[in-house]
């Protein structure tokens, strides 16, 4: 066990280089150096101008040289201008260069400096991936058991009205894209003039004016309740909560039909432990893997609904670094992108391993 | 264990399961399906009874209407089923749900898939006695242990804490069997237990099921189609045909007296000792299965009977006629009185020898040798399986050479080998004076390619089921570069239509509405279209129905008389190998043990294996007296085989061997007379000394 979560954490690594490099090459494409040169100089700057900056601010030169200096794996650019001001990737202006270490990339924790939040790089991803994680994870709490009891409870006696009842709403619900869901539960839940708002305050139930949901996140980023965070979470959740149990309740109908569910009844065990004891974990097994890729993909669904409800996160980070053409900031949005990813897939591969006891390790 | 519960006061001089006119149908949009029709049989306490009959006979569905478990779309139209004076068909779920387990209980036809894979075998058996007794966890799984000692398995602390995918195919089924008996049940269903299992594995376990029977006084209900093992279980028995029981009785008076057209159709289209493809050869019966929606008006078996009288047997439903004189034995036939039931068979037709001619495949010193990588986790020691080991022996123009062995022997691998599908590690194969050895398939000419085919064990899977079966024979046709236009490959498909007996409207049938028989013979069509001068024939009719057997094995026996072709036959099956082989070869974990003619093998001095694999084959015939030799244990695995003879582990010969030459050397090859070959360390004096396995009563 020990070596093959060597091995693919050896496999990771390589996988992680060849992704960041993919997106080093092309967030640091001619075209994209020219423009952040306008923006980082002055809209203004000739030709020439745009191209003497790219030069003086460590952005010629080959891409690997470029990449190996993001990594710190090659020493930091220097550049010393006409007045014998020198300035590099590893030191300020004005800073003694002889001081300053030579390597200054990923690897000695140096992920560059947000030049639209203008920040280090590394203070602003953290606070937004912390953000985005509650959300993640209050997301996780509501889809994967409310999807797995629904594929459970509608897989378990395939074609009865609960199983078709159960599989419309999981069908509608994943046929729904986030951006619509999201729109739909805002009408509905959070505005004081349309939906149950209005409703519910006519009964006395809420105050007048006061919506039962709030349509925005933002104040959760400092705390969160229900009121400002259930619209959010369920936006994603219940896209996933029909995908997930879609695949629940395919694999628990394949596998209330296997042999050994009839060995189990027919040994007189009642349905409900049939169920519970010998079919759900079989039925787990294919799902299991299903529910593992969400977590790359809730990474995704959180751009557009942390754009929607306003909610600083990773997701809307991600947007405003790729819509100010912040390099540093959008490399680092990648590696924690293509960590996330590989490392979740790391965890179903174990983990499929304790499901399954067919599965060994190769 | 007979005493009845208090809640069921039932007396064991009753019967312990009675099923009176009972009545089964599928429901579909469409229509329904009648499965089982007027069915009655009784079970005394202690008794077997054996439900024999082809597949679609409705035998399983009999047993699993027993246990209530049709599913959503059967049910009980009418008749009830009595089980200690108590109608099962109008249990409440929960009633059934304390009788199933621990009063009726049931083994399975595959052992792999009835247990479920992600439980321990331990859990799965104390689950019985914690739902039905209330047994603390602790205890169930000290029975649990006592039970699994108790079917005969090694070990038993290990095998109760490991997954069934750990367990072999015998152990499993041996576990099936403990999960039966956790509860001491009164009645056991037997459904098929043993068809997926090795012959000499199949031997242990029946003998484990009828010592436990007799152990515990439980009755049994054994479904299987092979009649050969109801005899050596089972008191009585039950034939079935089409959804009807056709025949019931005492198994001696069944096999001896049989009063049914159907039952002694079966018994003559099975290869019994004395059988012989020239001389005597096998009768199949004409036409095929009616399918249950199309059953002919009055006998079900009208359309096949040779005695079939029109205006009589096609006017009304036949019911059962009890035959006076015998023990409760029944048969659905007007005419039984009327038959002459000694007449011996007239259609019967002695077929000519073909001739054997020069010797076209020659095998020397053939090994193939695999490697596998040992650890759990992919890397470890690379480990060598010998799949083959000194494989030699040439085959004859016109000759049936059998190969036998139980899986795992090498027998496929030797098929994979010889076809190209594999390249040998070591060894030449001579095919018509070209060597073949390490030219894979790819690489082979068409014409090589044509030479040798193949027909496969499973015919179900071995057709393209989106191509019509003139279409595939074609593209073979096409693949060998028969003919210059399509006009003369279509019309040489229709030739081998012929050839195979099916008529040529079948060309323009796919072949999901071909039964299983049919699409057989449209391999052995493909398989011929090049024509073949050497054929492989993988188990080809193991997974056919007995009646179907006989016509697909005289089909390929014809086919061989015409175009000399020699024939491989890879089988398992020992009773067809005698039938219609020449020669036969033996083959144990990758070494050919014994090779002779068939006689030779068939007849002392045997290789120990071969006198056990010989022993376990059960026959369907009264007079035959059989010596049982059950081997121990399973077949070593390939990949860790033992040193010495590979026999060694399981030989009962072995203390006859001075010095434990056994544990040591690998044995050579003994040529005693008539150039029968056994690799054995046992002398000729001992050899001498064996016994026939086999004796036929003087008649």
């Amino acid at each position: 066990m020990g070596l093959f979560v060597l091995r693919r954490l050896g496999v990771m690594l390589l996988t992680a280089i060849a992704l960041t490099f993919v997106v080093f090459f092309l967030t640091n494409l001619q075209p994209n150096l020219e423009k952040l040169a306008r923006t980082e100089g002055s809209v203004r700057m000739t030709e020439e101008a745009v191209q003497d900056w790219i030069a003086q601010n460590g952005h010629s030169g080959s891409v690997l040289l470029r990449y190996g200096q993001w990594l710190g794996v090659v020493p930091g650019w220097t550049y010393t201008d006409e007045k014998g001001q020198m300035r590099g990737r590893c030191f300020e202006i004005g800073e003694d260069p002889a001081a300053a270490p030579r390597y200054c990339g990923l690897l000695q924790g140096d992920w560059g400096f947000s030049t639209f939040f203008k920040t280090p790089v590394m203070d602003s991803l953290g606070d937004k991936l912390a953000a985005t994680g509650w959300l993640m994870l209050a997301v996780m709490l509501v889809m994967v058991p409310s999807s797995l009891i629904l594929g459970v409870l509608s897989g378990m006696r395939e074609g009865s009205a609960t199983d078709r009842t159960l599989s419309t709403f999981s069908i509608a619900s994943t046929a729904t894209p986030e951006y619509v869901s999201g729109v739909v539960l805002v009408a509905l839940f959070a505005t004081a003039a349309t939906g149950i708002s209005p409703i519910l305050a006519e009964y006395g139930l809420i105050e007048p004016k006061k919506t039962l949901f709030l349509a925005s996140a933002t104040s959760a980023m400092d705390d969160i309740t229900f009121w400002n965070f259930a619209l959010p979470v369920m936006t994603i959740a219940l896209y996933g909560i029909g995908y997930i149990a879609r695949m629940t309740r395919a694999s628990m109908t394949e596998v209330m039909t296997q042999q050994y569910i009839r060995t189990a009844r027919l040994k007189g065990v009642p349905f409900r432990t049939v169920v519970m004891r010998h079919a759900l974990r079989n039925a787990l097994i294919a799902p299991f893997t299903v529910i593992m890729l969400q977590f790359p993909w809730l990474l995704n669904g959180v751009v557009i609904v942390e754009s929607l409800f306003n909610y600083k996160g990773f997701g809307w980070t991600l947007v405003q670094a790729a819509s100010n053409n912040d390099i540093p900031l959008l490399l680092a949005c990648s590696v924690v992108a293509v960590v996330v990813v590989l490392l979740t897939q790391l965890i179903s591969d174990i983990g499929y391993v304790f499901l399954n006891p067919r599965i060994r390790l190769a | 264990m007979t005493a009845p519960a208090p809640d069921t006061p039932w007396d064991p001089s009753q019967p312990i399961l009675e099923i009176e006119h009972l009545s089964i149908s599928f429901f579909t949009r469409l229509r329904e399906i009648p499965a089982v029709m007027d069915f009655s049989c009784t079970v005394m306490a202690g008794e077997a009874m054996g439900l024999v009959g082809e597949s679609g006979c409705g035998k399983s569905t009999v047993a699993l209407a027993v246990m209530r478990e049709l599913g959503k779309t059967g049910r009980i139209v009418a008749g009830s089923m009595k089980f200690k004076g108590r109608d099962l068909a109008k249990m409440s779920d929960e009633e059934l749900r304390h009788i199933r387990g621990s009063e009726i209980a049931m083994i399975y036809q595959e052992p792999m898939a009835s247990l479920n894979p992600a439980m321990k075998v331990g859990a799965q058996l104390a689950e019985v006695p914690m739902l039905h007794s209330g047994m603390s966890k602790a205890e169930a799984w000290k029975l649990a242990r006592q039970i699994v000692a108790d079917v005969r398995l090694p070990d038993p602390d290990r095998i109760i804490n490991a997954y069934p995918h750990q367990l072999s195919g015998g152990q499993q089924q041996r576990i099936v069997i403990a999960m039966a008996l956790m509860a001491k049940p009164a009645l056991l269903i037997l459904d098929e237990p043993t068809t997926a299992l090795d012959v000499t594995v199949e031997a242990g376990i029946v003998d484990l099921v009828k010592e436990l029977g007799e152990k515990y006084g439980t009755s049994m209900l054994f479904i299987s189609h092979n009649l050969g093992l109801v005899m050596d279980v089972c008191d009585r028995i039950c034939v079935m045909y089409s959804g009807e029981a056709v025949e019931t009785g005492s198994v001696t008076e069944v096999f001896d007296k049989m009063r049914h057209p159907y039952t002694q159709a079966l018994f003559r289209s099975i290869p019994l000792p004395g059988a012989d493809k020239n001389a005597r050869p096998l009768i199949s019966i004409p036409g095929n299965f009616p399918l249950p929606h199309e059953r002919p008006k009055g006998c079900n078996f009208g359309p096949r009977c040779d005695y079939f009288e029109k205006g009589r047997c096609d006017e009304m439903d036949i019911p059962m006629s009890h035959i006076p004189g015998d023990d409760r034995h029944d048969s659905r036939c007007l005419r039984w009185q009327e038959i002459d039931w000694s007449a011996p068979p007239t259609k019967r037709e002695v077929k000519e020898k073909a001739e054997i001619g020069r010797v076209v495949l020659k095998m020397e010193d053939l090994r193939k040798y695999y490697s596998v990588s040992g650890g759990a986790f992919g890397g470890g020691a690379k480990k060598v399986v010998k799949a083959n080991e000194t494989l030699s022996f040439e085959a004859r123009e016109g000759e049936t050479l059998a190969i036998v062995g139980e899986s795992g022997c090498g027998k496929s691998t030797f098929a994979k080998v010889l076809m190209g599908l594999e390249t040998a590690t070591s060894g030449s194969i001579m095919l018509f004076d070209e060597n073949v050895q390490s030219t894979p398939i790819q690489k082979r000419n068409t014409d090589t390619v044509s030479q040798v085919q193949m027909v496969f064990q499973n015919p179900f899977d071995t057709l393209n089921p989106s191509m019509t079966v003139g279409r595939q024979i074609i593209r073979a046709l096409e693949i060998f570069n028969f003919g210059k236009s399509d006009a003369e490959r279509h019309q040489r498909m229709l030739e081998l239509l012929d050839l195979v007996k099916l008529p040529r409207a079948f060309a323009e049938r796919m072949p999901r509405q071909l039964s299983g028989g049919q699409k057989q013979r449209v391999g052995i069509a493909r398989a011929f279209a090049g024509g073949a001068k050497v054929v492989v024939a993988d188990e080809p009719v193991s997974a056919l129905d007995v009646s179907v057997q006989a016509a697909v094995t005289d089909l390929l026996m014809d086919i061989q008389r015409e175009n000399k072709t020699t024939l491989l036959f890879i089988s398992h099956d020992l009773s067809i190998v005698r039938y219609l082989s020449d020669r036969v070869m033996v083959m144990y974990l990758g070494h050919v043990v014994e090779m002779g003619t068939t006689d030779q093998v068939f007849s002392p001095p045997y290789h120990p294996y071969t006198e056990a694999l010989l022993s376990a084959v059960p026959i369907a015939d009264t007079r035959v007296e059989r010596k049982r030799i059950v081997l121990e244990g399973d077949i070593p695995s390939a990949m860790n085989p033992p040193p010495g003879c590979p026999f060694q582990t399981r030989c009962r010969w072995k203390s006859q061997v001075p010095g434990g030459l056994c544990d040591r050397e690998v044995p050579p090859v003994q040529v005693l007379e008539g150039g029968h070959q056994i690799k054995c360390h046992l002398s000729r004096e001992v050899l001498a000394t064996m016994e026939p396995v086999i004796k036929i009563a003087a008649e």
